[in-house]
């Protein structure tokens, strides 16, 4: 869904005459105009007017260094924080208080390098991860923290910053001359709605989030997918609808918003007709595969993440809910842990037997741990509560190095031992693989200096790029 | 099953079911008779002109301001639009005014009336709506980031009570110095004193960050483009605020401390005048009695400029929140006697509303006879800006007869939200949904007026042609049942869905364009009709305010 082109009328104008002399179709047009060399420079082809002031001064042309290794990301959010001595940290010797009925680690395949007992499949595909131990950012609210591990902010200043998904859109997506029929920025399957994934950058720059539910029979992508409306009747519609544009017909002068209006269309149909929609058909894949993933939401959401950045989606985010347990942490942790283990390993093998693991990043987190001491007093009785001094992270593929730990925590996992590694440091580090300039400028409404991660003069603690793994 | 398959007859009468008594026609007419209703009957309605939205005659000046805009007109030669039909100002103003769309009987009763001044009648009525309060507290809860949760974390019952507060306040019309004043010199609890919140409902909550907050509210200015030095004497008007807790989870008291200020203080105002805080005084109310006089360069000029945007989709000043020497006003004249009809209003602002709303200017037509974007930024016609998302899903709903769940990410135990709740209603900017996410609704995390962004998005676009969501009120919506069971026959179902989606009849090309639709293989009238429904939607016309 391109939505680059109409947004400055003189651009439109220019679209109208290529439409001459290429086919009606935008985006044949769009690509007559990419080799005329005509659509290059990103900066004009900003969508927000408010922006365009801003990004006239700005050299906004993307930064995609030659040296990028990533193309994609793939996010797998665990919303509301998972504990990282069940999950990638494990400390089997601090005694039950910490790890509850969880007392044991495993080996994997990586000499030295233990994971929670729970993640078997994960250990065997441990040479294609480095796990990050030594997150930190010190807050305790979801929403503080879940801002500042997606954004490398923390929070307060007027302004909200977009998160990681919406600068890869910005410097990846449409502006950088993406030309996938699919958004640059797709979120399985709902949005967060604790802060504006997009911030200050609009909407523009939001996720398309899918709606529906991968692992039912049919995964209904909303306004994709619309059952009981064959492609006749789709076409009938449409028809009728551009016979009834009255309005359209009556404004002579070429409203540019009118264009713009027209081209969202157009892109809309692509999905809903054309083969970009396709992608979301879970039934072209092998039943074994399918099986592979796990047979549930978030197994087939891993899939689908797949099949995306397989058709050059530059980022993908699954928002994986339920790792808030205050109460029964333990029995959820069985039921979930296996869940996790699955989808995430074998979306690891799959996108390594596709190729696509070396240009992919993978990026398994959430916005804090768990306190490492279980909370065996009423009303927790048995459950962990918000952690943010230090947790973990997995990252794999897209340039980084599998088989690496970066970082510790200490005996019981309740303060950073050594290597601190704070949101802005991983981000940067991530922007890095994928070409991005971390110290690149964003398009800021009021025109204010700011760049895609806090520069070093900014009062944000870090503790540097990931070298070590990069 | 068997019981199941029976419930589904054509001649239930479930809500959502269609009436043998509809079909019975077809069954006899066949398609004929969709021809005859759609297109072959002579119109009983008084002729329509070929264009639905203008008047066929140039548009005259009507007041001060519309002089002063077409003399800037004719100095650079654009061409204004013609002044727009009763059908366009009918939907224009309810929406403009009241965020809500006529109803099918509303228009056709103002189209019916003959009176000269009936528009200028209409706007006094809508003035007085309850949904006119609703619509303007909305913009003012943007403004003031009314919000409950990130980043501006009010919490659920101070968020009720600031809205509270301003909802009394614009019911009441309390004149906006006033209402400015109020706000900067509030004491108290922010669960029981509104508009305390004020001063909470900013992310940074140092002396500086206050500063910012009020000279973008109050002043339409950008702090952040001011010296250090400037900042720093604004600051030190709200350097004596303290925010005590209490006992009260999450409550707090906003006060003067005079303890922070025990001798007499040096400040100087924003237009580098020197004063003087005499001990005990709070500096706040010295500032705010600065600010409100008439005479003030913010003030006035601001508010005036502000209120020109909203009706106008951009200032005169553009952006309507960036004043300051180095951005001048497209055309001065207008806004000094924007400014001069508001302290003669004595600052309020239904009665400044009906100045600007009842002008030649703000009647013009959206159809441009000039080009743009030179035509808007004179206003010589009237911009097509997208339906804000409140507004929009609120329109779907009464057009269909349904409803919206809305939704907080923290629990809202002060909040009962009813089945029936209007969005343009809603009280904090944490209670949401999807539709109104996707829709670009402000997040109200600054107060810019620019948060609010209605550029169109393809997943705005895939959202409105083909969701479930939208699909299922169109398909099954009772209010759209009614229309479609109606007796009348199709012609009057084809006029009905145009007055109540688009606020008019229909042409006599759409009403043929509509049956060579019907002709098409495959259809019946509830197919047709449902078509017509989706479509009209569907359009730029009902898409935007035009």
């Amino acid at each position: 869904m391109s939505l680059h082109h109409s947004v400055d009328p003189r651009l439109w104008n220019l679209e109208q005459e290529l439409r001459l002399f290429a086919l009606d179709d935008p985006r044949l047009t769009r690509r007559a105009a990419l080799r005329l060399g005509l659509l290059g420079g990103a900066g004009t082809l900003l969508a927000h007017s408010s922006l365009a002031r801003a990004a006239a001064k700005l050299p906004l042309a993307p930064v995609v260094a030659p040296q990028a290794k990533a193309k994609s990301v793939i996010q797998i959010w665990l919303w509301g924080g998972p504990c990282h001595l069940d999950t990638f940290d494990p400390k089997p010797s601090a005694g039950s208080d910490y790890t509850g009925p969880l007392n044991t680690a495993i080996k994997t395949n990586v000499d030295g390098m233990q994971i929670g007992e729970l993640l078997p499949l994960l250990a065997k595909q441990a040479d294609k991860y480095a796990l990050i131990r030594s997150m930190s950012h010190g807050s305790n609210a979801h929403e503080t923290a879940a801002y500042t591990v997606q954004t490398g902010r923390a929070s307060g200043g007027r302004d909200v910053f977009p998160g990681v998904g919406a600068v890869v859109s910005l410097f990846k997506g449409y502006d950088a001359g993406y030309k996938g029929l699919l958004p640059p920025y797709v979120v399985l399957t709902e949005l967060q709605g604790r802060f504006s994934e997009s911030g200050f950058l609009g909407p523009r720059y939001k996720p398309f989030a899918t709606g529906g539910d991968p692992g039912a029979a049919r995964f209904v992508v909303e306004g994709v997918v619309a059952p009981g409306l064959n492609e006749e009747r789709q076409k009938a519609r449409r028809e009728l609808l551009h016979q009834l544009n009255t309005l359209e017909r009556a404004t002579a002068k070429g409203d540019p918003r009118l264009a713009a209006f027209g081209q969202c269309e157009a892109d809309a149909y692509e999905m809903i007709l054309g083969d970009a929609g396709k992608v979301f058909e879970l039934s072209q894949e092998k039943d074994n595969v399918r099986d592979d993933y796990g047979r549930n939401t978030f197994g087939q959401s891993c899939l689908m993440a797949r099949r995306l950045v397989e058709r050059g989606v530059p980022y993908v985010t699954i928002n994986y809910k339920g790792w808030d347990t205050h109460k029964q942490h333990f029995q959820i942790m069985r039921r979930k842990l296996p869940e996790l283990d699955r989808g995430v390993a074998a979306l690891l093998q799959d996108l390594k037997a596709h190729g696509l693991l070396e240009n992919t990043v993978v990026w398994v987190g959430g916005e804090f741990g768990r306190t490492p001491k279980v909370l065996w007093e009423a009303p927790w009785n048995g459950g962990r509560g918000h952690y943010g001094k230090v947790f973990s992270a997995l990252v794999a593929g897209g340039g980084f190095k599998g088989g690496h730990v970066v970082g510790s925590s200490d005996a019981r996992g309740e303060e950073v031992a050594e290597r601190p590694v704070h949101p802005c440091d991983l981000i940067g580090s991530m922007y890095e693989q994928l070409g991005i300039d971390p110290e690149a400028r964003l398009p800021h409404p009021e025109g204010l200096d700011v760049r895609a991660i806090p520069t070093v003069a900014a009062d944000v603690q870090r503790g540097g790029r990931l070298n070590e793994i990069m | 099953m068997s019981t199941l398959a029976h419930a589904q007859r054509p001649g239930d009468s479930s809500p959502f079911r269609f009436p043998f008594w509809w079909f019975w026609p077809i069954a006899i007419a066949g398609l004929t008779w969709f021809d005859d209703g759609f297109a072959a009957t002579p119109p009983p309605a008084p002729a329509v002109a070929a264009n639905p939205y203008e008047r066929t005659t140039p548009a005259e000046p009507r007041h001060a301001l519309d002089r002063a805009v077409f003399a800037q007109l004719a100095k650079l030669g654009i061409e204004p639009a013609h002044e727009c039909s009763d059908a366009v100002y009918v939907r224009r103003i309810h929406l403009d005014l009241i965020g809500t769309l006529p109803t099918a009987a509303e228009t056709r009763q103002f189209l019916q009336e003959t009176h000269p001044d009936k528009r200028a009648v209409l706007v006094d009525r809508l003035l007085a709506r309850d949904e006119f309060t609703d619509t303007w507290t909305n913009k003012w809860s943007d403004l003031l980031r009314v919000k409950a949760e990130f980043p501006i974390n009010l919490w659920p019952n101070a968020a009720q009570a600031y809205h509270r507060w301003i909802y009394t306040a614009v019911r009441d019309n309390l004149p906006y110095d006033r209402f400015a004043r109020t706000l900067l010199t509030a004491n108290g609890s922010n669960f029981r004193d509104g508009p305390v919140n004020f001063y909470r409902a900013m992310q940074s909550k140092e002396t500086d960050g206050v500063a910012l907050s009020v000279a973008l509210t109050f002043m339409g200015a950008r702090a952040e483009k001011w010296t250090t030095v400037e900042r720093a004497n604004l600051g030190a008007f709200f350097s004596a605020l303290t925010r005590k807790g209490t006992g009260e989870w999450k409550e707090e008291i906003v006060t003067f401390d005079p303890d922070k200020l025990p001798a007499a203080t040096r400040v100087t105002f924003p237009d580098g005048q020197p004063g003087q805080i005499e001990p005990g005084r709070d500096p706040r109310v010295v500032f705010a009695d600065w600010l409100i006089r008439p005479e003030n360069p913010w003030f006035t000029r601001a508010i005036a400029n502000r209120v020109w945007s909203w009706f106008f989709g951009r200032g005169i000043v553009h952006e309507a929140d960036d004043l300051r020497a180095d951005n001048p006003p497209a055309n001065p004249e207008l806004l000094a006697i924007l400014e001069r009809e508001l302290v003669a209003a004595h600052y309020d602002l239904r009665k400044f509303f009906r100045v600007i709303v009842t002008s030649t200017t703000y009647q013009l037509s959206s159809l441009a006879r000039s080009e743009l974007p030179a035509a808007e930024a004179n206003f010589a016609c009237y911009p097509l800006r997208r339906l804000d998302a409140e507004i929009l899903i609120d329109a779907l709903n009464q057009i269909t007869g349904t409803t919206e769940k809305y939704t907080s990410a923290i629990p809202e135990p002060f909040t009962f939200i009813p089945e029936d709740q209007r969005s343009i209603a809603l009280p904090d900017g944490s209670i949401t949904s999807a539709f109104l996410e996707t829709f670009g609704r402000p997040g109200r995390d600054t107060g810019l007026e620019g948060e609010r962004n209605n550029r169109i998005t393809a997943p705005q676009r895939l959202h409105l042609l083909n969701s479930t969501h939208v699909r299922k009120k169109i398909e099954q919506g009772p209010k759209i049942q009614v229309i479609l069971r109606s007796r009348s026959g199709p012609r009057e179902i084809v006029d009905t869905l145009y007055y109540t989606i688009l606020s008019r009849p229909p042409t006599e090309s759409e009403r043929a364009a509509l049956a060579v639709h019907a002709r098409s293989p495959g259809m019946d009238p509830r197919t047709v009709a449902q078509d017509l429904a989706w479509a009209l939607v569907n359009s730029a016309e009902f898409l935007h305010r035009h």
